[in-house]
């Protein structure tokens, strides 16, 4: 007869996760002594965690999932890309550089870098709008191609 | 409960055709190679900082064991830390779709349920709160800082440097228990088999909208225009491509001194009075006392020339400047250490600023091209970019080149 117990699982990775742990924790120390509030540098650890898993995740999950319904159901399911792309690019580019893009540190980028920091909302909106109307190019042509290979009739 | 697909603890409610050991692997086997890396290059850049020569050049003072390979920086080649802070940066701003599609792909894996199967699952899945977490707060704190917004909760050095150990700790736990199983599943996937499935593969899966290898095209995609738009501010002439990254764009003056700044004289506080002719002397101190030099007098000892990048630590960079000014290694003959120069610390006009002070070593001081600069590109050096005098040595962090210097104490550190 069997006895119930707690499995343990491998050794071997056990012993990985103990030093993995051990570096982890003899780092930690000094990141935590390192902040202002050492409470601040967990909650920046575990909140970038779980505001990607939890807040930026599903956001762009549910509008992805908005777009290609909405395309679904004006029956341009196959249009899905030509809109994710550049919807995804520009978003990219915003969250990367969202502290300049929103004129978050003016006064400093100005004051450190004598550089102009005006510029980069109206870049990244042409870029964003040059991503859209290469997009919409792309696919008015490959709707005409298609449009061609069709028979006359069916046109 | 498990099994209503309406909650994220069941498979049935990740629905993307595209999750699976296929995608995973790839991205996997990507950022294994970015973040090695990542890693290196970052250690490799403190060590650019000579940290054991002086506590003003070690922000991370109680580093421990963490600098068991610090190494003297060397002086060649000159581009050194330009072509290190380049990569760093300009991978690290490359990755960022790679990472989201990475932990994309693997988000079922958060909720599956148990909890755990085991002790040791148990502690890798705490451990994924470090890789995850740790992994999110390098990348944030480092684009937030090439951007100069300081919202991190202190220090950026420390934070970034202490927080790349906690990361690589669970780092290098997760690639050793995993690269193994990505391997294998590409070595599948060129031999036209499926990969082991891992409780990735929907049991349930959505209509596609995306080919699997569309899919690993728009995240490439996405690394690439992010490459394109930033990789431009580590060369001057391309430095307009660089669309949206900080010293991207056009340059802040025209000119020979057109070139890009790190601070300018206002950021730092100096007074336009203090660096005029009357005013400001630099103080030379060594073995034989202390000399005082005017600006014209320093102009009058024997100039030398060389041509050198200005590398910030925040990736971006200048191509060869050409600087001129008098040898380091003629000042501190000067005071008294003619043909055996040792360390120099330098002291700026500057009023605050982590690096106001800087030790250079006594092999940075000893190299023929190391300038205290008074011209730059055959003209004076303009008050933004150090005037009356600056230091400029091959292959050192742009912060060592102190601008605006005021006092210079040669003698080992």
């Amino acid at each position: 007869m069997r006895r119930p117990r707690i499995p343990v699982g491998g050794p071997w990775q056990l012993l990985l996760l103990a030093c993995s742990f051990a570096l982890a924790g003899y780092a930690g120390v000094r990141l935590l002594g390192a902040a202002d509030d050492r409470f601040d540098v967990v909650l920046w650890i575990v909140g970038a965690a779980l505001l990607h898993d939890l807040v930026l995740l599903p956001l762009y999950t549910a509008a992805d999932r908005a777009v290609v319904h909405g395309l679904d159901a004006a029956g341009h399911r196959t249009w899905t890309g030509y809109v994710r792309v550049p919807a995804a690019f520009s978003g990219l580019l915003l969250l990367v550089w969202f502290p300049l893009i929103a004129g978050r540190v003016d006064r400093r980028y100005r004051l450190g870098t004598g550089l102009s920091p005006d510029g980069f909302l109206a870049r990244w909106l042409l870029i964003t709008a040059v991503l859209f109307g290469g997009s919409a190019l792309l696919l008015a042509l490959r709707l005409r191609r298609a449009g061609r290979r069709r028979p006359p009739a069916v046109r | 409960m498990r099994d209503d697909p309406r909650l994220p603890t069941s498979p049935g409610f990740w629905r993307s055709p595209l999750r699976g050991p296929w995608f995973t692997s790839v991205l996997g086997v990507v950022l294994l190679v970015g973040i090695t890396v990542l890693f290196v290059t970052g250690l490799v850049s403190y060590a650019a900082y000579n940290p054991d020569l002086s506590p003003v050049n070690d922000k991370t003072p109680d580093k421990g064991i963490l600098g068991f390979y610090l190494f003297a920086w060397p002086t060649h080649p000159h581009w050194l830390y330009r072509l290190n802070q380049g990569v760093h940066v300009t991978l690290g701003i490359t990755l960022v779709p790679v990472l989201l599609a990475k932990l994309w792909s693997v988000v079922p894996k958060l909720f599956a349920l148990p909890p755990a199967r085991s002790l040791a699952h148990a502690l890798e899945r705490i451990s994924l709160v470090l890789l995850v977490g740790g992994g999110l707060f390098e990348f944030v704190t480092g684009v937030l800082n090439i951007q100069l917004d300081y919202v991190f909760p202190g220090s950026f050095y420390p934070l970034h440097f202490y927080g790349a150990w906690v990361f690589i700790a669970a780092f290098v736990a997760h690639a050793v228990l995993k690269t193994p199983r990505a391997l294998r599943n590409l070595r599948h996937l060129r031999e036209g088999r499926e990969g082991e499935e891992d409780g990735l593969v929907s049991p349930r899966p959505a209509e596609p909208t995306v080919s699997r290898r569309g899919a690993l095209w728009f995240v490439g995609g996405g690394a690439l225009l992010l490459f394109l738009t930033t990789v431009g501010q580590c060369f001057d002439s391309l430095r307009r491509t660089a669309l949206l990254a900080p010293h991207g764009g056009a340059d802040p003056g025209s000119g020979p001194n057109g070139f890009q700044i790190n601070k300018t004289a206002a950021y730092a506080g100096i007074d336009p009075a203090e660096i005029g002719p009357d005013a400001w002397r630099l103080v030379v101190t060594g073995r034989t006392g202390t000399v005082r030099l005017a600006r014209a007098q320093l102009a009058a000892l024997p100039l030398h020339s060389s041509a050198l990048p200005i590398a910030c630590v925040e990736g971006w960079s200048t191509s060869d400047q050409w600087w001129r000014g008098v040898r380091l290694r003629d000042l501190a003959a000067l005071v008294g250490y003619d043909g055996d120069p040792p360390d120099l610390f330098v002291e700026s006009l500057q009023r605050r600023g982590a690096f106001r002070h800087a030790a250079l070593s006594a092999g940075q001081v000893a190299d023929p091209r190391s300038l205290l600069a008074l011209y730059v590109n055959g003209e004076e050096l303009s008050p933004d970019h150090g005037h009356p005098a600056r230091v400029i040595v091959p292959a050192a962090p742009g912060v060592l080149n102190t601008k605006w210097v005021a006092r210079m104490t040669f003698g080992d550190l």
